[in-house]
């Protein structure tokens, strides 16, 4: 074997990157939401966390045995689905939407088009919208945070978005802690499902994440950038009715979905060009949903109508080959 | 072909919905229940049937330019009898399946057993093909519906089935849940067929 020719055009390195480094890393980056959440919620958050991640890994598994497959859950995609679908439930979610919630982002977000690298949609989030599709009243019974010190068991409490639809739709108006709970907004000290409340952790997991690589900061940026100055248009406009941005920024799903979600090598363009329209359509999706439609959360409904789009970003940002001429 | 070659093809080897994938629309937008997926099955076969025979005796007649129109108004009439008998005689039924009673007449089914099968075959082969590919298509509506009214609603034909600890999965009655159930449903069948 020693003396077999290699031929190629180049010398290449290989970069040292795989699978399971990447998945491990984005784990890591999760760990501090996962932490200001086991803080926050206690005991269930724990429960819903433990079920979604071993109820992927073992659905995977057991996808693997169907469909007489190598096992594929050591590269860790399976547990990292597992911990963000965890993330986007309510704490007080009973043992079978987690249970379930698993099976649908493993068998019909994932293995059915063949695994990871074949999914169009984030697994993670089609189970997230099924789940609050089928199951609203318990997919938004939202605990308010119970910090452990406080030794209360739980308290339920709306979203600020929640609370936010629900003054605009009875008053017109715009409920008083829209501005002046911005502080417990950044820390995490509100409503809403595990992961999507600390807006510190997950920002510190975000940085990690695009200083070591995982991910650029073109879809984050772009997503975010887009919330904002659409709602800061609105929020000019009538600052009475519109929440200010940085009520956006820091409440619901949109940190977690810029940083985490909306990422997903797999299923988000491969141009930096597509990744920044990608961002701008997802930013602009939440932000119109969480405006005018039925929903008071548009995050995982607008990264997954942008998955959708996304063959078609890709087909409009090809570069151009080198020394061919562009077609008139 | 024997008669009940003809008539068992329609119900499972050419079945329209597993089989062809035809009628896709009535298939997908009625089945929210058993019941509704019953009712739609049983009109289509009933239209089915009438045009099926009442083509075959005219296809002799018809000019072959002009075969497709004339078809569907074959078609048309036959619906417009089964609307207005639904209307009258089972009005909870007629409320539910709503526009997609009279959209039986653009139902690729019938007209495709039109033009593949009634315009070249006598009458009784053409009752039974018809009849045969109606009921096919009614099991078909029927199961799908079952399946989706079972996890969607607790519920079969209107009986519950799991009393109040069962949390219904609302999606499933919804469009999306038709196109997963369908889906699902059709991957199951290709498995145990290809064994």
């Amino acid at each position: 074997m020693d003396n077999q020719l290699y031929l190629s055009s180049s010398p290449h390195i290989h970069s040292g990157e795989t699978t399971e480094r990447i998945m491990r890393l984005v784990i890591y980056a999760l760990l501090p939401a996962v932490l200001v959440s086991l803080y926050f919620f206690g005991l269930p958050a724990l429960k819903v966390l433990l079920i979604c991640t071993l109820g992927c890994v073992v659905c995977e598994a057991l996808a693997n045995k169907l469909l007489k497959q190598e096992l594929t859950i050591k590269d860790g995609s399976g547990a990292l689905t597992g911990i963000l679908l965890a993330l986007n439930l309510p704490a007080s979610s009973p043992w079978w939407l987690a249970l379930l919630g698993s099976a649908i982002a493993i068998f019909i977000g994932k293995m059915i088009y063949g695994g990871l690298g074949y999914n169009p949609f984030n697994p993670a989030l089609v189970a997230r919208v099924v789940l609050l599709i089928s199951f609203p009243v318990q997919m938004t019974r939202w605990t308010a945070p119970a910090p452990l010190t406080t030794g209360i068991d739980a308290v339920t409490a709306a979203t600020p978005l929640g609370e936010m639809k629900m003054a605009v739709m009875l008053t017109g108006k715009l409920p008083e802690t829209a501005n002046s709970g911005l502080l417990d907004y950044f820390t995490g000290n509100m409503g809403g499902c595990l992961g999507e409340v600390s807006s510190i952790a997950l920002l510190l997991g975000g940085l990690l994440l695009i200083y070591k690589k995982v991910i650029t900061w073109h879809i984050p940026v772009s997503f975010i950038g887009t919330t904002l100055l659409v709602s800061t248009i609105f929020w000019l406009a009538d600052p009475g009715k519109y929440a200010n941005p940085l009520f956006h920024l820091l409440t619901g799903g949109l940190l977690l979905g810029a940083f985490f979600m909306a990422t997903d090598m797999v299923t988000s363009p491969i141009t930096y060009k597509g990744m920044l329209i990608f961002g701008c359509g997802c930013g602009l999706l939440t932000i119109l949903i969480r405006l005018f439609g039925g929903y008071p959360e548009g995050v995982s409904f607008a990264i997954l109508l942008m998955n959708a789009v996304t063959p078609l970003i890709d087909r409009s940002c090809r570069p151009k080959i080198y020394g061919l001429a562009e077609k008139a | 072909m024997s008669l009940v070659k003809i008539f068992s093809k329609g119900l499972w080897k050419e079945n329209a919905v597993f089989k062809l994938l035809l009628g896709m629309c009535p298939t997908l937008a009625v089945t929210t229940s058993a019941e509704n997926g019953l009712g739609m099955g049983l009109a289509t076969t009933f239209v089915l049937l009438c045009s099926n025979i009442t083509v075959a005796l005219l296809r002799k007649l018809i000019p072959a330019k002009v075969r497709i129109p004339a078809f569907i108004i074959l078609i048309a009439t036959f619906v417009t009898i089964v609307q207005l008998c639904m209307e009258a005689w089972v009005y909870g039924l007629y409320q539910a399946l709503g526009i997609f009673i009279p959209l039986i007449v653009v139902n690729c089914l019938i007209l495709g057993r039109a033009e593949a099968f009634a315009s070249k075959h006598p009458i009784i082969d053409s009752a039974v093909d018809g009849l045969g590919m109606g009921l096919g298509f009614t099991l078909a509506l029927f199961i799908l519906g079952a399946v989706r009214e079972i996890l969607g609603a607790g519920q079969l034909l209107g009986f519950s089935l799991f009393g109040t600890v069962y949390q219904p999965m609302l999606l499933m009655i919804l469009p999306p849940g038709a196109f997963i159930s369908l889906g699902l449903l059709l991957a199951m069948m290709n498995k145990f067929e290809h064994r």
